[in-house]
């Protein structure tokens, strides 16, 4: 795996597991998804619907819709979606 | 079914240091104040509440600030409603919702908008790469999630943000591989006279300036990033050296071998709301583009309507506070709570201070305006609009077959037409249609509000409803 972005502090939450793209991950409950997968190394998120150029978290404050993949089955913004136990992650957008 | 209603005498839209500010002030003269925000809890970007944040060497005035607010506001009466997003305004006012619970109106007779501000990123090919993110992005991972970017990473932009988050990152012991600033030290020590009125932030400035010469990061003035290279995710970038305007000239061009990029070069008021309602709009260039006209009390042209904080113009936080107090004494005032003796006394010293704040708000704006000759020198192929993948060469085209107005262009091109609502693109676009024409910013106008403010999906829109439920107007006659 490419570098990951790194922890600086040690989480004290409660760790979940989630399945991304068929991957078993654990993440710190409640955390923004957005975070939680650039901290396990999953920085493309998704391809533009246009031109498929691929696309990774880019605002983190809920502006520019480019982690807006598929949480659960329907589209969500990863960056405004806090993680919860068991929730299903396709690095997917529209297409 | 009609979706659930809450009654309000003043709502304030958005969190942030103006609105908490202008809803405890509000709801101090006794009004009924509902406070709405996107975000779990208040606080905005710059007092956004830690999540996971670094407990040791990160402590900043701002996280001091945000918790002693968030703490004021759970003294006070105000209302709460937090983790909704607000995707339509209407009348004189009705705020729709979207919260876990479904969608939801508010109504108030005084709205005070208060919803900040976004990024400017001045597009380059390869800005698309995951991995480049924006300067306020590093701020939150820093600040709300303690999280630092790959080893080898780069910062890249202008203004104070720059110095902040390549501190803050080194103090941590992440600093970035090299620091590419847009400005020189010439406009880093113009805006030094404006910092001695406030002393809290010359130690920190000073500070940062510690971190970052102690941390030895390279630091590349009057330079920006030229392109970034890489095939599902960046791994080097190419910068070269700008003038004092910002337009690229030509020099040694050198490549950055890096994992990540920050990327930042100034706010954009997010000024949706107070357009969608119909309030008149000015062109500020110094404070960050098209803003709702307003008098020192963030009264804007519609009875009622009030508009503070960033989305107002680019002024930073301590300025979003005293206009905060200042709304929230108006909006008192206006309802009738506050006769006017009271009204003039209590907000003198708010107004004061709000005078007094202006030289280094000014200044620091100053810093993260627009520069047009850095858009002039936007490459042909960069894409501007990143949801619908618009190219600046095709905005040109569409410009030269005759789109005269941001709409027209929009029309012609689907540039801010996706799912970011052109919040992204807005700015660039719409100057880089008035170079192409040679025409004014006001000429060329601003996108046109429309909700949704935000996508939402139709389903939760409509709620529960049955058929009945469906108005059947009765048909004219024959």
């Amino acid at each position: 795996m490419v570098s990951a972005f790194t922890r600086i502090v040690a989480n004290h939450q409660v760790l979940v597991h989630i399945n991304v793209d068929g991957v078993d991950c654990v993440v710190p409950e409640g955390e923004p998804l957005a975070t939680s997968l650039l901290a396990a190394g999953y920085v493309m998120l998704r391809r533009s619907p246009n031109q498929h150029n691929p696309r990774g978290a880019f605002c983190l404050m809920g502006v520019c819709q480019e982690c807006a993949i598929h949480v659960d089955g329907q589209i969500a913004q990863a960056c405004m979606t806090p993680v919860r136990a068991g929730m299903v992650v396709q690095l997917r957008g529209v297409v | 079914m009609e979706p659930p209603r809450f009654d309000f005498d003043v709502l304030v839209l958005g969190g942030g240091p103006a609105g908490m500010v202008s809803a405890i002030t509000a709801s101090e003269s006794g009004l009924k104040v509902g406070l709405i925000d996107e975000q779990a809890e208040a606080g905005g970007q710059i007092w956004r509440a830690p999540w996971a944040a670094p407990s040791q060497g990160y402590e900043s005035p701002e996280v001091r600030d945000g918790n002693q607010m968030r703490a004021a506001l759970a003294q006070s009466h105000v209302t709460c409603l937090f983790g909704r997003r607000i995707w339509s305004v209407t009348d004189r006012y009705r705020v729709d919702v979207l919260g876990a619970d479904g969608v939801e109106t508010c109504h108030a007779p005084h709205l005070i908008v208060a919803l900040g501000a976004h990024e400017r990123v001045i597009p380059f090919p390869g800005w698309t790469l995951p991995g480049v993110m924006g300067l306020a992005a590093a701020t939150i991972m820093l600040k709300a999630h303690g999280l630092a970017p790959p080893k080898d990473w780069v910062l890249a932009g202008v203004g104070p943000l720059l110095a902040a988050v390549a501190a803050g990152y080194a103090r941590n012991g992440h600093p970035p591989k090299a620091i590419i600033d847009l400005s020189g030290p010439s406009d880093w020590f113009a805006a030094l006279p404006s910092l001695a009125s406030r002393p809290v932030l010359l130690k920190q400035g000073l500070g940062w300036v510690l971190s970052i010469v102690s941390s030895r990061i390279p630091i590349y003035f009057r330079h920006a990033v030229r392109r970034a290279e890489g095939q599902d995710r960046i791994s080097a970038c190419v910068i070269g050296p700008v003038d004092t305007d910002g337009k690229s000239i030509d020099g040694s061009e050198f490549s950055i071998a890096c994992d990540a990029m920050m990327v930042g070069n100034g706010l954009v008021p997010g000024g949706e709301v107070p357009r969608l309602l119909g309030a008149k709009q000015v062109y500020q260039h110094e404070l960050g583009g098209w803003i709702p006209e307003c008098d020192a009390f963030g009264r804007t042209s519609l009875e009622h309507l009030y508009a503070i904080g960033d989305g107002a113009g680019i002024r930073g936080g301590a300025v979003a506070c005293s206009g905060g107090k200042l709304a929230g004494l108006a909006a008192a005032h206006d309802a009738g709570r506050l006769d006017a003796k009271t009204f003039a006394q209590q907000s003198a010293q708010a107004l004061a201070e709000h005078h007094k704040l202006s030289a280094f708000s000014d200044a620091m704006a100053h810093m993260i305006r627009l520069r047009p000759a850095q858009v002039a020198s936007i490459a042909a192929d960069a894409v501007v609009c990143r949801c619908e993948d618009v190219t600046r060469q095709e905005l040109v085209s569409a410009a030269r077959a005759g789109a005269r107005d941001v709409n027209q262009l929009k029309h012609f091109t689907r540039c801010g037409m996706g799912p970011c609502q052109g919040r992204m693109c807005g700015d660039v676009a719409a100057e880089i249609l008035a170079q192409e024409h040679h025409l004014s910013r006001q000429a060329v106008g601003y996108w046109t509000a429309r909700p949704p403010l935000r996508p939402i999906s139709l389903q939760s829109m409509l709620g529960h409803f049955d058929y009945a439920d469906i108005p059947i107007p009765k048909p004219a006659p024959l």
